[in-house]
C-alpha cells in the first residue's frame, strides 16, 4: 500500500494506492511523471508525505527524505533506460549486487524463464527485438525487492504488437505479484484494459478517482468529462425535478430535454451536462413533430473510423454510431438526434 | 653528436603527471557540476574556468605566489602544479559535456535499482561517456604538453623564454587570423 500526499513543484496530490494496477490518467503536463518522480525520489517535492507500507520514503514537516536507492521502488521509464552497454543477463544482474551470488544466479534464471528470455539473455540490447527489451525492462525493475512499480508512459509511441507485449507483461505483474502499480498513462482504454483504480489528473491535481468504468459513467466535473473524451458537453438549466417519477428537465440553449432525477440539484442550478457519443442515437427526420428527447440536427461532417462513424452535428453534438448503422442511414437528408435520459450525466 | 631527447621526455614527463594530477579532479567537478546544483556552483564552475582564460604568464605569478613559492622558486613540482592547474579546465569541460550528455534516465533506473552514486559512476556514467572521458584526458595531455612556455617559466626559471613564446604565439595568432581575413595591415 502507498499512501501520497505531495504539495510544491506545482503538484496537489493526494490519494492511496494497494495492490493491483492504479493508473494515473491525464494529458502531457497534468504531473503525472512528477508524481512517480517524487514517489521514486528523483525530484523533491516541497511538502507532503508518501508512505510505502507504513515505511515513511519523505516527510516534508520531519524532514525525511529516502534517497532513491533505499526506496524499493521499481521504476520503468517511458525510455525503458537499459543499460546499452551490458547484456540482458548483466541489466538483470545489476540490481542483485547486495545478494549472494548462488541467489543472484536463481533469480535472474528465474525472470528469464518466466518473460521468455533465455536466448536473448549474452546479448546487449541494441541486439534483441523492441519486445525483448521491454520484458527486460519489466523483470529488470521486479527482480530485486521492489516493493511498488512505477511505470512512466513505458508504451507511448508503440505500435499494436508492442503494446500488447507490454500490457501483458502488466498483466502478469498483476496477476503474479502482490505489488501496487503506478501507471502513468494518456490512454483511457490502458485505465480500462489493466487498472482496478484510475485517478484523473490534470494542471498538477487530481480530479476524479474510481474503478475507470464509475469513472467515465459520472464524470466530476466538466474538465474531467472533457479529459476522458466525452464529447457532448452542453451548458444548462435545470427547470424541473421530480424524484416521484424519477424525472427532470433540462433547458439547452436550443432545446430542452428530459432527464432522470439528479439527487443534490435544485430546481434552477445551472449544470453542465455530458452526454457520451456512443450513447445518442440518430436517425432520419422525416419531417413529423420529433419525439421527447429527439431534436432535429443538421450533419456537418462523418469521420470514419476503424469500427464505427462519428457524426458531427450543428450545435456541436457529436455521435458515433456503428459503420453498418452509418451506411443504411448515409443518405438521410435531415436528421434526428435522441438523447436518451439514461444517458444524461449533470456535473 | 647525438640527439637530444631530454627536452621531449621533460614535457611527455610533465605533460604526463599534470594529466593524472587534473583527472580525478577534473572529473570530479565535472560529475558535480553536471550532477549537483547546490549554492555556489556558478562560482565553482567559473573559478574552475579561470585558467582557461588567463594568460599564462599571469597564471604563473599567481599560482606560486598562491603556492608560497613567491619569490619564484623553480622545481618539476611546482612545474607539475601549475600545469595541472592550466590543464584543469579544459579537461573538466570536456567531461561535463561528455556526463551531461548521458541520459539521466540511464542513472535515474540505476538509483531505482539500489546503486549508490559511486556504483552509478563506475558501472554506468563513466562506461556510457568513455569517449567523452578519453577526449578530455587527451586533451588535457596536449595542452599540457603544447604549453611549454609555463614548464620553461617555472622548471628553468628562463622566465623571458616563457614570455618570448607566449608574445610570438600571440602575434602568430593575431596575424594569423588578420591574414585568414585578407588583410594584413589594414
Amino acid at each position: 500500500m502507498i499512501e501520497v500526499r505531495l504539495a510544491g513543484l506545482g503538484v496537489e496530490a493526494e490519494f492511496q494506492a494497494a495492490a493491483g494496477i492504479t493508473a494515473l490518467f491525464g494529458p502531457a503536463g497534468a504531473g503525472k511523471t512528477l508524481i512517480l518522480d517524487a514517489i521514486a525520489g528523483f525530484v523533491t517535492p516541497g511538502n507532503g508525505r508518501i508512505l510505502l507500507d507504513d515505511e515513511i520514503l519523505f516527510d516534508g514537516a520531519s524532514g525525511v527524505n529516502l534517497p532513491p536507492r533505499l526506496r524499493r521502488c521499481g521504476y520503468i521509464s517511458r525510455h525503458w533506460a537499459l543499460f546499452p552497454h551490458m547484456s540482458l543477463r548483466d541489466n538483470l544482474l545489476f540490481p542483485l549486487a547486495r545478494f549472494a551470488r548462488l541467489e543472484r544466479h536463481r533469480r535472474v534464471k528465474e525472470m528469464l524463464e518466466r518473460f521468455a528470455l533465455h536466448e536473448a539473455a549474452p546479448r546487449r540490447p541494441h541486439e534483441v527485438s523492441a519486445a525483448e527489451r521491454l520484458k527486460c525492462t519489466v523483470a529488470r525493475a521486479l527482480i530485486g525487492e521492489s516493493k511498488l512499480l512505477l511505470a512512466d508512459e513505458p508504451a507511448s509511441g508503440l505500435d499494436i504488437g508492442l503494446r500488447a507485449e507490454w500490457h501483458k507483461a502488466l498483466r502478469l505483474v498483476r496477476d503474479e505479484t502482490e505489488l501496487p502499480v503506478l501507471l502513468a498513462t494518456r490512454e483511457l482504454d490502458t485505465c480500462f484494459e489493466l487498472a482496478g483504480t484510475m485517478l484523473v489528473l490534470d494542471g498538477g491535481r487530481i480530479l476524479q478517482s474510481g474503478p475507470p468504468q464509475n469513472v467515465l459513467d459520472q464524470p466530476a466535473n466538466v474538465e474531467a468529462a472533457r479529459l476522458l473524451g466525452i464529447r457532448n458537453v452542453f451548458s444548462a438549466e435545470i427547470m424541473a425535478l421530480d424524484p416521484g417519477r424519477n424525472t427532470s428537465r433540462l433547458k439547452l440553449d436550443n432545446f430542452e430535454l428530459t432527464g432522470p432525477y439528479f439527487p443534490g440539484r435544485l430546481r434552477g442550478d445551472r449544470v453542465w451536462l455530458c452526454v457520451q457519443a456512443v450513447d445518442l442515437r440518430v436517425g432520419p427526420h422525416d419531417g413529423s413533430k420529433p419525439q421527447a428527447n429527439q431534436v432535429p440536427a443538421r450533419l456537418e461532417r462523418a469521420l470514419e473510423m476503424p469500427r464505427a462513424v462519428r457524426l458531427e452535428f450543428a450545435g456541436s453534438i457529436v455521435a458515433e454510431i456503428p459503420r453498418q448503422e452509418f451506411e443504411r442511414q448515409k443518405d438521410n437528408k435531415e436528421w434526428l438526434v435522441e438523447f436518451p435520459p439514461q444517458a444524461l450525466r449533470v456535473v | 653528436m647525438p640527439f637530444d631527447w631530454s627536452p621531449l621526455w621533460l614535457s611527455l614527463r610533465y605533460a604526463g603527471l599534470a594529466t593524472l594530477c587534473s583527472v580525478p579532479l577534473g572529473v570530479l567537478l565535472a560529475w558535480l557540476l553536471a550532477h549537483r546544483h547546490f549554492a555556489g556552483s556558478e562560482l565553482l564552475d567559473a573559478a574552475a574556468n579561470l585558467p582557461l582564460v588567463l594568460p599564462p604568464a599571469v597564471l604563473v605569478y599567481y599560482s606560486l605566489a598562491g603556492l608560497g613559492r613567491w619569490p619564484l622558486v623553480f622545481n618539476w613540482h611546482a612545474a607539475v602544479i601549475v600545469s595541472t592547474i592550466y590543464t584543469l579546465p579544459l579537461l573538466m569541460r570536456i567531461s561535463r559535456a561528455g556526463f551531461e550528455a548521458v541520459d539521466h534516465s540511464f542513472e535515474n533506473a540505476a538509483r531505482s535499482l539500489g546503486a549508490s552514486e559511486w556504483r552509478i559512476f563506475w558501472r554506468i556514467t563513466a562506461p556510457l561517456a568513455w569517449r567523452a572521458l578519453l577526449a578530455a584526458i587527451l586533451a588535457g595531455f596536449a595542452r599540457s604538453l603544447a604549453d611549454f612556455g609555463i614548464t620553461a617559466i617555472v622548471a628553468t626559471g628562463a622566465a623571458w623564454l616563457g614570455l618570448l613564446i607566449g608574445v610570438v604565439g600571440l602575434a602568430a595568432l593575431y596575424f594569423g587570423n588578420r591574414l585568414r581575413r585578407g588583410w594584413v595591415w589594414a
